[in-house]
């Protein structure tokens, strides 16, 4: 909502500086977003308070050495008129006109040394230097809109018609205080619709600065012949519809609005077309309320066909079947059925509350006008024009709610000014069918609820004031306040709301701000969450960088997992309006989205280790809504340490780096998983492992199928692999043991013997090293595994695991024979369960 | 024998002057006061000295013993100190080489943020409470007071699925609904954080998924002054001691009254700049008294209790922060953006 201050000025006095008015505002929730200053200090072009002034035109002469130049004499408030020479067409009217001053013309003059816009460089300051014109010496200028930045216009000058009802111009004022301005941009946020007119910023500004409201006159003078039994209007559906009042207004004559209309029009963002639509735009803008003109012979016409002695009928109903309406732009739109039209027997003539009919509309010929302001539910005209996608003026105001009181005072301000400045004359009789009058809302406010929401202690008379100042009615009601809330105000209904209006009118930045008093509510912390953060710091601590991606996929980013089988065919998440393919359901792989990033960084990134916690989505069967289950993704590729001088070549990351860093992650959650080796469609044959807690599959890792890195676009070097891992993280938390204890330091010598053992190629390490561990007893501390040989020193189908067996007592320092005896047990158990051999 | 003593004695001091190694040193030492040195072969010879002088002689010997044992030892001590110095002097480095960085892992920025309103509000006694990211309309809008085709539901554009009513959420505070629902009647205190999401434009300024951090404080006694002063500690905590606040009135659905913070310009110290779009004001989060029929909603009763919510975005507090001019760089996740937080 653009809002010149010269025009809320009308409604109530400015006490403010403009920065100052804005910030009262914004405080306030009219949230100022832009200032645009016209000609004042804060604009580009600042007018000059001694170069610029507002001059009379007194007499036009032709140029006596050229035929496209007119001699204009100007008073501006000087000892004598100025002579000023000017090729503006639209001055050569007036040439022979002889004295002008009577007729009260005006335009902007500019004295040499001024500074002012190249009108042919935009917006490039110039500086105005006398010269001669055709032998007559020039030092002064009148100028075009878009000279001094009020516009595009550069036709010709601004001349500017005073008239009976505008304001009154005195030749030599400062231009800068007669057309200088300063517009603010203010966002009506839904609860603010009262806003979205000069009179309604004009009543907040009133209410915070304890002012009363000029309000525009809502009289009309009625001189007509009575409109009588010339119109009926039939309000079909009175909750779509509560109130239709019109007026016939007769002998109207189209022609511009006057300057001082269509100023503050363009100012408030309308372009002017004429006066009988410039009024109508003017009245909405004005005092909020949107109103409609139709041609009323036009409407005439129509009822000799259906009814020749009869009225013209208006009636607002609801849409028939398959029925369609051609608006004013000429499209033909189809309707929803609860659009409600305004028609006559023979058809429909507008969409009641967001746009005007082709046929009906008024037109350059049009004299006789039948005014409409109505009432409209706010809901069903919110439905049609999102619907129909027609966001217009009176769509805007209508869909967040205007009051049915402001429809009877729009149509006789419309009407007034139509007969003033159109030069109409208004029937008499106002038509005003009203079926659905609203209750008046009427809150009992406790001035203790006040004080306990609010935190501020304010008593009853306070409370009084503040609220008087909003224009609500108050009254005491025992130890209660009885609020009568005005019609304007359709977003009050409860005690709630006036506790804002309280505060915002006594100004937020003065209530105070204190420490909660109340008790502490139980402190539950949240184990879940403290889980993950602390997986995170593990896995951050160990190299790689925490990713989060987009929850929203497609299924064929995510299909790509899976190209070395059939796609997925589980059910998503589908969005039914996405903003684009790639995002248009919901995951259901989160290591899916982490490749998509591994890929992206593949083009920059010798290293790239990355990880995610986030949810998957899966579609429930049984539940509206989908299981939304948390994962651990993480993938790393690349060289395995930092380039440095130093070192040669580092080595590519491999799968025993992944498997290295999962160690350790379990290994500090304390949770113990085995691996064993198993097939995924992800993941390449011969080095996928699934994960498993307690036997229960948690999780799978292994190097990235090639084929599917190769899906993925993931740009990769000869040796060069991609490793991934994904869990279940609830899974993963839950086995977290909820306790540990200290296990003490034996004060006895450790024992380390070396052992190593030649085994079939096909039995797993783990295997081994389970059964050295079971064989050990609780003498051994641990076996560490350190070479592992395959080659020509065995038989083929055999490897040679090496391990450094610890031996320790608790309780004694053991002797070789004691450690020797030990090591024989192990040897002798995995040579009867593995087939195991010593290697000598 | 004597003469002989005082000759080695000589003799072996020189050749100790002349030891410039640990090498040089052993050798003498065997030479010397080993079990085979000179000295030690010279006590061999004393039969050959008559009864009385053998006393005598043995006394010369330990003395000379015990000399050249403190000569060796301070001749072994200048050796040793000669070497470290050369040591050092040929093994000095260049100490501005690059040393050897280990892979550094890192959070992702908008985690460290969430991390840093955790701590704060944490130590307020409010507590994390998270909920679903997929949520009905009737949780995500209707018991927030979103009446259907209300022109609030025009400020967040929803994400629709193919299952009816149900919507990604557009804001965290559905969670208040859940939070309500679990811990009536007692009172509350926590955030909500989480992934929502808007069918918008994606722009250098919008996304179509972020974070939000919702807060809920209900309780028998909770007040709009509580409110801003709970909340100017979480600006100054966050943004610094001397930071102001600024409470200016604002609308949601779900509060009343409601208002948005803005924070004094921690880039410019309110003087106004580019950031601050010379305001001297960073707007940072809405916030208001939970609306009464989001507390019955919730379980409670309004005539007993009151209660405050509040909203910011993680992202807008990291791009504020860190002077970031495009939001869409969070999800990207170019490591080259990451590695920098």
């Amino acid at each position: 909502m653009q809002v010149p201050v010269s025009w809320l000025g009308e409604y109530v006095e400015i006490k403010h500086t403009i920065e100052a008015l804005a910030e009262v505002l914004t405080n306030a929730g009219l949230e100022v977003k832009t200032i645009d200053y016209i000609g004042i200090p804060g604009a580009d072009l600042e007018w000059e308070r001694d170069k610029l002034f507002l001059a009379q035109v007194i007499e036009v002469e032709q140029h006596p050495d050229a035929d496209k130049l007119v001699l204009a004499t100007v008073e501006y408030g000087a000892n004598r008129p100025k002579t000023v020479v000017t090729g503006a067409p639209n001055l050569f009217q007036y040439v022979g006109a002889g004295d002008l001053t009577e007729r009260r013309i005006f335009s902007p003059l500019i004295l040499e040394g001024a500074t002012y816009y190249d009108p042919y460089k935009n917006k490039r300051k110039t500086t105005l230097k006398g010269r001669p014109l055709r032998g007559i010496y020039n030092d002064a200028m009148l100028c075009s809109e878009v000279e001094i930045g009020l516009g595009d216009g550069h036709d010709g000058i601004i001349l500017i018609q005073e008239d009976a009802y505008g304001p009154k111009y005195v030749p030599g004022t400062p231009l800068a205080d007669v057309l200088g301005d300063a517009v603010l941009e203010i966002d009506i946020i839904p609860n603010i619709a009262r806003c979205a007119s000069i009179v309604g910023v004009a009543r907040e500004y009133a209410a915070l600065t304890g002012q009363t409201v000029r309000y525009p006159s809502y009289d009309v003078v009625m001189e007509g012949a009575r409109v009588g039994d010339r119109i009926v209007i039939t309000t079909g559906n009175p909750e779509f519809n509560p109130r239709f009042c019109a007026l016939l207004i007769e002998g109207v004559s189209q022609k511009p609005a006057p300057y001082w209309m269509q100023r503050r029009l363009k100012l408030a963002g309308q372009r002017p077309i004429n006066v009988m639509v410039d009024i109508s735009n003017y009245v909405m803008l004005e005092m909020g309320q949107p109103n409609h003109a139709f041609d009323y012979d036009f409407l005439r016409r129509r009822a000799d066909a259906y009814a020749p002695d009869g009225p013209v009928q208006i009636i607002t109903r609801l849409p028939h079947d398959g029925e369609t309406l051609t608006t004013l732009d000429g499209e033909v739109h189809k309707l929803l059925p609860e659009s409600i039209l305004v028609t006559d027997p023979l058809g429909n003539l507008s969409l009641g509350g967001i746009m005007g009919g082709l046929d009906s509309e008024i037109k350059d010929e049009t004299t006789n006008v039948l005014l409409e302001a109505a009432a409209w539910n706010f809901i069903n005209i919110r439905k049609t024009g999102t619907a129909l996608g027609m966001h217009t003026d009176a769509y805007f105001r209508f869909s967040r709610g205007v009051h049915p009181s402001q429809a009877l005072l729009g149509a006789k301000r419309a009407a007034e000014l139509m007969r003033v400045l159109a030069g109409g004359t208004v029937a008499r009789g106002i038509i005003d069918t009203y079926p659905d009058v609203p209750e008046t809302v009427v809150v009992d406010l406790d001035p203790v609820y006040v004080r306990r929401l609010s935190g501020l202690d304010l008593d009853s008379a306070e409370i009084t004031t503040l609220l008087q100042r909003l224009e609500f009615t108050v009254e005491p009601n025992g130890a209660l306040l009885r609020v009568t809330v005005p019609d304007h105000r359709m977003d009050i209904d409860g005690r709630h709301d006036l506790v804002e209006e309280i505060c915002r009118v006594y100004g937020y930045d003065r209530i105070p701000s204190t420490i909660i008093a109340d008790a502490l509510p139980p402190q539950r912390g949240n184990p879940e969450l403290e889980g993950e953060e602390l997986i995170k710091d593990l896995l951050a601590q160990q190299g790689l960088q925490e990713i989060i991606t987009y929850r929203l996929t497609s299924p064929e980013l995510e299909n790509k997992m899976l190209v070395t089988t059939a796609p997925d065919d589980r059910p998503y998440v589908k969005l039914t309006n996405p903003i684009s393919p790639e995002r248009r359901v919901l995951r259901h792989n989160l290591l899916a989205s982490v490749l998509d990033i591994v890929a992206r960084n593949s083009r920059y990134q010798e290293r790239i280790c990355v990880y995610e916690i986030g949810q998957i989505f899966l579609v429930d069967e049984e539940e509206i809504l989908p299981e939304e289950a948390a994962y651990l993704a993480l993938a790393m590729t690349g060289l395995r340490t930092n380039a440095h001088w130093q070192q040669d070549d580092s080595a590519w990351i491999d799968f025993y780096d992944l498997k290295g860093v999962l160690e350790a992650l379990f290994g500090r959650l304390r949770v113990s998983v085995t691996y064993e080796a198993s097939t995924h469609p992800s993941y390449r044959p011969g080095r996928t492992a699934k994960l498993l807690i307690d036997g229960q599959q948690v999780g799978w890792m292994g190097e990235l199928h090639p084929l599917v890195a190769e899906a993925l676009d993931i740009r990769l070097e000869k040796g060069q692999g991609v490793y991934a891992a994904e869990l279940n993280l609830p899974n993963l938390l839950a086995a977290i043991p909820g306790q540990t204890l200290f296990r003490p330091m034996s004060a006895y010598p450790a024992v380390r013997e070396d052992i190593a053992l030649i085994v079939d190629s096909t039995i797993p390490s783990a295997t081994v090293e389970a059964e050295i561990i079971k064989a050990g007893g609780y003498l051994l501390q641990s076996a560490e595994l350190f070479d592992v040989y395959t080659g020509s020193q065995l038989s083929p189908g055999k490897k040679s695991l090496a391990y450094h067996l610890t031996f320790q007592s608790p309780n004694k320092t053991l002797t070789d024979k004691e450690t020797g005896k030990q090591r024989q047990r192990i040897v002798r158990q995995l040579e009867n369960t593995l087939g195991a051999r010593l290697r000598e | 024998m004597l003469e002989e003593l005082e000759q080695l004695h000589e003799a072996a001091l020189q050749q100790l002057a002349a030891a410039n190694s640990g090498d040089d040193l052993d050798n003498w030492y065997k030479q010397t006061l080993g079990r085979k040195g000179s000295i030690q072969l010279l006590t061999r010879k004393v039969g050959s000295l008559a009864a009385d002088d053998r006393p005598i002689f043995g006394r010369n010997v330990n003395i000379a013993k015990k000399a050249l044992q403190e000569a060796y030892d301070a001749r072994a001590q200048q050796v040793k100190m000669a070497e470290l110095a050369a040591k050092i002097s040929a093994e000095a480095l260049d100490v501005t080489l690059p040393g050897r960085v280990q892979p550094q892992g890192r959070l992702h920025p908008i985690t460290q943020t969430m991390r840093a309103i955790y701590r704060v509000f944490g130590d307020m006694g409010f507590q994390v409470y998270r909920s679903r990211d997929v949520e009905t309309d009737e949780i995500n809008f209707e018991l927030l007071n979103f009446p259907p085709h209300h022109p609030a539901r025009e400020m967040q554009d929803s994400f629709y699925t193919n299952t009816p009513d149900v919507i990604l959420r557009t804001h965290t505070s559905g969670g208040q609904i859940r939070a309500m629902h679990e811990y009536h009647p007692e009172p509350i205190r926590v955030i909500l954080p989480g992934m929502c999401y808007r069918n918008e434009q994606i722009t250098t300024r919008s996304e179509i998924q972020f974070t939000q951090v919702e807060g809920l404080a209900v309780g028998h006694n909770i007040t709009f002054a509580d409110l801003k002063g709970t909340l100017t500690e979480f600006a100054r905590r966050m943004f610094g001691e001397e930071r102001d606040t600024r409470f200016r009135a604002s609308y949601f659905p779900f509060t009343e009254p409601s208002a948005e913070m803005d924070v004094s310009c921690f880039l410019c110290d309110g003087d106004g700049c580019q950031v601050c779009k010379y305001t001297g004001w960073l707007e940072i989060l809405g916030c208001g008294m939970v609306h009464p029929n989001v507390l019955r909603n919730g379980g409670y009763d309004p005539d007993t209790y009151t209660g405050f919510a509040f909203g910011l975005g993680p992202e807008r507090i990291a791009m504020l922060k860190y002077g970031i001019d495009d939001i869409r760089l969070f999800w990207a996740n170019d490591l080259r953006f990451l590695e920098q937080f």
